[in-house]
């Protein structure tokens, strides 16, 4: 299979895809890795007429520190969140996480920033990143702005992304010493997650990123979805076991060839609960 | 569009359509068909060559996104007539049955021990995860990569 025509052109700043995208509108799509459009246009679920590759673009590919955050340039492969040593030192949850998208293959060319940018709910990375508390930082026409993680997927594979924008930076808080974890339940190796959990535990009230617990999961709603019932409990005093009951509460899960809602919603309580265990609940 | 790219250590420089994917570029346009298209969906991993040296499944890159890269193919590890270290110990240890996953199984191997030189079984096992093997001949793959890690450097 081959994608259905379309004009390819080749930005050479960020600035020069903001340009590209506003002159050519809905019909224009950003190509990073390719890992999530490529397959969909091969198969005709996206059509569209003008492809602006940014992957060239290596000043959006960096990992770095900023005060009590760390920030991510948007091309940054997957293989170099879950190799990178300021990240397993700083916030080991996303790491750990990327060495767990797709393969060693996929990850070799698949970007944070595509992956977030896509907004799928089965992925990984957007629960991580909603956990984490983090933020985007997209650029358009009219300049920059930050969009916080629970603001950023506004529907299935939509995002607030506006048509000529472009995801430059993912923003994430250091996790200062807080406990996490990351379940990814699967049948098959490679597979997307049935369900996922990424979860952090901080002390409360710890520092400057606030305290208390953030719980995202995967693929338990037509978005990435905080698992806020679950955070409520926990903040009320809850025990993991106790909290993790609440882990499907008012979602309502997808149902496909791989589970029922009802098997998802047992799986997100499951996983919820060996999340915050191993967290340190 | 002119695309070109250096295959195997020789320049192929072509016009073709955007939409082209680089395993089409590779078999169709460059002629070498070492590399096998099994799913053509990311998946199976037979499509697997070298970026500047990494793994990568071809059937999911345009050949324009590979526009000034280094490609290494199955047919490109040695010399003609020779094997490299990692298909010596393929035929050594009968990691392959029908091979068809083989050039995918062995460029994979290639780029992992590049990254992880003394791999363990099982991180062997996880590295495999993009490629599949219908023939189900997985103990006898991992078994020779352990042995070409053990026995050597294994060179680009």
């Amino acid at each position: 299979m081959i994608p259905a025509s379309f004009d390819y052109r080749r930005a050479a700043s960020a600035d020069e895809a903001i340009a590209l995208l506003t002159e050519n509108g809905d019909d224009a799509k950003l190509l990073a890795g390719g890992h999530s459009l490529l397959p969909l246009m091969k198969l005709r679920l996206a059509r569209p007429s003008v492809l602006i590759d940014i992957s060239r673009l290596a000043d959006l590919s960096y990992i770095r520190a900023d005060g009590d955050q760390i920030a991510i340039g948007a091309l940054t492969r997957h293989h170099d969140v879950e190799v990178s040593e300021l990240l397993a030192r700083e916030v080991p949850l996303l790491p750990a996480a990327a060495g767990q998208v797709g393969d060693p293959q996929i990850r070799h060319r698949g970007t944070i920033g595509g992956s977030l940018a896509h907004g799928d709910p089965a992925s990984d990375l957007p629960a991580v990143v909603l956990a984490l508390g983090g933020s985007m930082v997209v650029r358009g026409p009219g300049g920059e702005r930050s969009i916080p993680a629970t603001e950023f997927f506004a529907g299935f594979m939509e995002t607030a992304l506006a048509a000529d924008e472009v995801l430059t930076e993912i923003r994430v808080p250091r996790l200062e010493g807080a406990g996490w974890s990351f379940q990814k339940f699967n049948r098959r190796a490679h597979d997307w997650a049935i369900v996922g959990v990424a979860a952090v535990r901080r002390g409360a009230g710890s520092g400057a990123n606030g305290g208390g617990a953030g719980v995202a999961l995967v693929n338990m709603a037509s978005t990435p979805v905080r698992a806020t019932a679950v955070e409520e409990a926990l903040a009320g005093g809850a025990s993991a076991t106790e909290a993790a009951a609440h882990a499907a509460d008012g979602l309502d899960p997808p149902s496909d060839i791989n589970a029922t809602p009802e098997f998802r919603r047992h799986l997100a309580q499951v996983l919820v609960r060996r999340a915050l265990e191993e967290a340190g609940a | 569009m002119k695309v070109a790219m250096t295959i195997n250590g020789t320049s192929q420089q072509h016009e073709i359509e955007p939409r082209v994917l680089l395993v089409q570029f590779i078999r169709e346009v460059a002629g070498l068909t070492g590399t096998n298209v099994g799913c053509d969906t990311t998946s199976c991993g037979t499509c697997t060559v070298l970026l500047d040296g990494e793994s990568v499944k071809s059937c999911t890159i345009l050949a324009v996104q590979a526009d000034g890269a280094q490609i290494t193919t199955i047919e490109g590890l040695a010399e003609p007539g020779t094997l490299h270290p990692m298909q010596e110990a393929f035929r050594e240890n009968h990691a392959l049955q029908c091979g068809f996953c083989t050039p995918g199984m062995v460029l994979a191997a290639v780029s992992l021990l590049q990254e992880n030189a003394h791999p363990s079984e099982q991180e062997v096992r996880s590295a495999l995860e993009g490629n599949l093997c219908r023939c189900t001949g997985y103990h006898n793959i991992v078994k020779a990569i352990l042995a070409a890690a053990d026995a050597a450097e294994v060179p680009a």
